[in-house]
């Protein structure tokens, strides 16, 4: 480390120390899912048009490289159970869907990775702020979505009773694109004033789920009526599922929150995540870092890399900007590399997680124009 | 490089996002403006009764003689704006650098603002038709006849979303400050210029910097302000102004479709009104409202679209800087070429024949702008879509039409200058509703006389009469 490094830097032997256990599991990962006996059969049928035989030639993450990358049309339609690996046949199993305004969405099955991804999120998360058996509010999507479930369980998981809201992010999206905006601010209203009563009702609810946009609602709304999140004793907010912009952050934290933690009593942690992925952490916010939102993805489980955008196998120097690659590699789902639709800065390890990061995470520059984001 | 921050009831906010304002020609940034969001803007609207209040500690008497000593200031002193000090060369280089006007235009432009600043008792006596201002202040007042009357505030801020391209409209706002109305800006995303260095100018003549919110930002920020000021204008497009249509909240400014109509007893001798014809069309590079975009008559029209194509037609792009530049450029090569498309389609119409044909191109593309060298259009009929246009560049139709077709034709017109000394035609014309300004006589649609309401009384917005009795 030198002089002017950062205090929150990795050390480089946790650095090497994660990398040998990246290795050691996407090895074991490999393995699971083109063994005939474990594999799902949408990869076992893939390993005859790879050109190289994974369970021989994967032996390191950096060996993913030699798979073509990830499409996620793939994902589209059925039947879905060609994504279950025969190890986990006959599981309870559930499907979670992306996109499906027009057309057939996405499905990513799952059986038990929601459950795991947000229990390890689970343990980043400051009891001081979350306490133990307190009550969470849900305010974001519901319908077949990981994030309802999965709010749900890492209430659960800590002992609360979670209370959700209806909203229908699919017909938000119909509304932009209709220009039915007095319908979108009704509809918005709608949601917000369901997360009012719940919150207004005595539940015993100090923490909550929120996407960028509705907690600002949420908190205007509660502004309307006189009063705050902190003073519904709302104590911590796990927020994601949108973009974060350092100075969206800072004026939630100073304006919304009314301060830092220490000052407001309100902590907020954005996040990162999607169906495929699962969840990325933040380093914690700081004005000295000028609002800085920094993820680390939940590594091994997950791997998140910053590449050139005119090669995607060329990981970017730090600092510089790229597009974010993904890779999932748990016993139920494999993604052996994703470009996905943000683009970001490399940010260097951090100690609690040693490994890459990515900050300043925003649509990639070559669908921006086109993609509509941040609907709810 | 300057910095410049938004003002949040008068105290500059360091904002982490900027955007960079950029030379229209060269491309290099000659500002980084910190941006806001709309839930920034909600969040501080909930003290906005906090503007008037520290406004009227002031008398409306008081807060004009500062506004008399802002235009002093604005038009010749260097005023602090941002991280920096700028001059007023500084000043008319920016905004010419980021809108495209040339600079002699910005420097005319400055000077109509002060104008409208210095005149100010002028104006409000006739705005308020020489009522005592202490009647705007208190919210009700005696008339000089002897008569109670009230008119009560009815928004403590003003809002406005700014356009981008056009420094003359901000005389429209001016007015607020002295009837003890705050502002609240979001300045147009070319043009910050105009809104920072006059409200630096009005702080910096002792009026309460807590009254002042600039935003610069997104679009969340315009439909925020618009949503959350009970009083805001708008400068948008045609449909802008048919969206906020009957909305007493909001005063929408969009295209003017001014026109010249010329009576058949002085259509003859349309020679002599020809410079004022084309001062109305190519004045400020015909980009405001209140230029003309059509002139009307029964007979001649051939001739009148001839002879102003020989003024306006050769008329070159020349550097911003050239004390002969006429022509703005389009900061935005595609808003120039989308214009000539829409401008061929017109052309593709029978009847309609482009009288600067013979000029040269019209188009004049460059590596980062365009320029759109003037037009004169002939439409033999009003029923020719071109007879409806208007566009941002010096652009006339001249369209023949019978007098008696005239007013039911011409459609919505802001600015109407009809040359006519014909009674009856005069008295059609001033009961006509499609004209909100009527000029009779040879005055160029765009001289105003700012002793007249322009586009609704401003005082009338923001201000409601309503009873007011005392037990007898």
């Amino acid at each position: 480390m030198t002089a002017t490094s950062p205090a929150w830097l990795a050390n480089p032997t946790d650095v090497s120390e994660a990398k040998k256990k990246l290795d050691q599991h996407t090895y074991e990962t490999v393995q699971w899912h083109f063994h005939e006996s474990t594999g799902s059969p949408f990869w076992l049928g893939k390993k005859a048009e790879l050109g190289f035989d994974p369970l021989k030639e994967i032996k390191t993450f950096d060996d993913l490289k030699k798979f073509p990358m990830f499409e996620d049309e793939w994902l589209r339609g059925g039947p879905v159970e060609r994504w279950i690996p025969k190890g986990l046949a006959g599981k309870p199993t559930y499907v979670f869907e992306t996109g499906g305004t027009t057309g057939i969405p996405k499905s990513r099955v799952v059986i038990d990775d929601f459950r795991i991804d947000y229990e390890l999120f689970s343990h980043t998360l400051p009891d001081q702020y979350f306490p133990k058996g307190a009550n969470w509010l849900m305010l974001g999507p519901s319908g077949p979505r990981r994030l309802r479930l999965a709010v749900e369980h890492l209430c659960q998981y800590r002992g609360g009773i979670c209370f959700c809201i209806d909203l229908d992010p699919r017909w938000v999206i119909k509304l932009i694109k209709k220009g039915w905006m007095e319908h979108l601010e009704e509809y918005k209203k709608h949601c917000i004033d369901q997360a009012i009563t719940i919150l207004t009702a005595n539940h015993n609810i100090k923490c909550m789920f929120a996407t960028p946009k509705l907690l600002e609602s949420l908190a205007m709304g509660l502004a309307e009526k006189g009063t705050t999140l902190r003073e519904c004793g709302i104590t911590g907010i796990f927020s994601g599922g949108t973009e974060f912009t350092p100075q969206w952050t800072r004026f939630c934290v100073e304006e919304l929150l009314e301060g830092l933690p220490e000052q407001s009593g309100v902590y907020m942690t954005p996040t990162y995540g999607n169906t495929l992925m699962g969840l990325a952490c933040s380093r914690p916010i700081t004005d000295e870092d000028n609002y800085t939102i920094a993820y680390y993805a939940p590594e091994p489980r997950a791997v998140v890399e910053i590449v050139d955008f005119e090669d995607s196998n060329k990981i970017v120097p730090y600092g510089q900007t790229g597009r974010v690659k993904l890779y999932t590699m748990t016993k139920e789902f494999f993604v052996p590399g994703f470009l996905e639709r943000d683009e970001g800065e490399r940010e260097m390890p951090y100690s609690k997680y040693p490994w890459d990061g990515v900050s300043g995470v925003r649509p990639y520059r070559g669908f921006a124009s086109s993609t509509t984001v941040g609907v709810y | 490089m300057l910095t410049i921050q938004p003002l949040r009831w008068g105290k500059p906010y360091n904002s982490l996002d900027t955007f960079d304002v950029i030379h229209f020609d060269t491309g290099e940034p000659i500002a980084k403006i910190g941006q806001v969001t709309g839930g920034m803007v909600q969040l501080d609207m909930r003290r906005a009764d906090q503007a008037r209040k520290a406004l009227r500690k002031f008398s409306c008497e008081d807060l004009i003689q500062k506004c008399q000593k802002a235009a002093q200031l604005f038009e010749h002193e260097p005023l602090s704006v941002g991280d920096g000090i700028q001059t007023v060369s500084d000043f008319i280089y920016q905004q010419s650098a980021s809108t495209g006007l040339p600079e002699h235009m910005c420097q005319s432009n400055m000077k109509k603002n002060c104008f409208v600043l210095s005149n100010m008792a002028k104006i409000l006596d006739c705005l308020t038709r020489g009522l005592p201002l202490d009647v705007y202040t208190r919210g009700y007042g005696e008339e000089n006849r002897g008569v109670t009357v009230s008119y009560q505030c009815q928004a403590p801020v003003l809002g406005a979303v700014l356009p981008n391209n056009s420094p003359g409209v901000h005389t429209l706002w001016l007015p607020a400050v002295p009837l003890q109305v705050g502002l609240v800006l979001k300045p147009g995303s070319q043009e910050p210029w105009t809104p920072y260095r006059m409200i630096s100018a009005f702080i910096a003549a002792g009026i309460p910097a807590e009254a002042f919110c600039l935003y610069p930002g997104g679009h969340d920020v315009g439909s925020t302000i618009m949503s959350k000021c009970e009083r805001s204008m708008i400068f948008g497009s045609a449909q802008t102004v048919q969206q906020y249509s009957g909305n007493p909240r909001v005063q929408a400014h969009g295209p003017g479709f001014s026109k010249i109509l010329i009576g058949d007893d002085v259509v003859d001798r349309w020679e002599d009104y020809l410079d004022m014809m084309v001062e109305s069309v190519a004045s400020n590079s015909g980009r405001g409202c209140i230029n003309c975009s059509g002139i009307w008559a029964s007979r001649h029209t051939k001739k009148i679209a001839e002879a102003i194509a020989a003024k306006i037609g050769p008329m070159e792009a020349l550097p911003p800087q050239d004390p002969n530049a006429q022509l703005a450029a389009f900061t935005n090569k595609q808003m120039a070429t989308g214009t000539w498309s829409m401008i061929q389609q017109d052309l593709a119409e029978s009847g309609v024949t482009d009288m600067t044909a013979s000029y040269g191109p019209r188009l004049v593309e460059q590596e980062r702008c365009a320029y759109l060298r003037p037009m004169v259009l002939h439409a033999d009929s009003p029923s020719r879509g071109v007879a409806s246009k208007e566009y941002m560049f010096p652009f006339v139709s001249v369209v023949e039409c019978p007098q008696k077709d005239m007013i039911k034709s011409i459609g919505q017109t802001l600015i109407g200058t009809a040359l006519t000394a014909d009674p009856s035609w005069i008295d059609d014309l001033t009961n006509a509703v499609n004209i909100d300004r009527l000029n009779i006589g040879a005055v160029a649609t765009n001289r105003l006389n700012w002793l007249q309401p322009h586009e609704g009384n401003l005082t009338e917005f923001l201000f409601r009469n309503r009873a007011y009795q005392f037990a007898s």
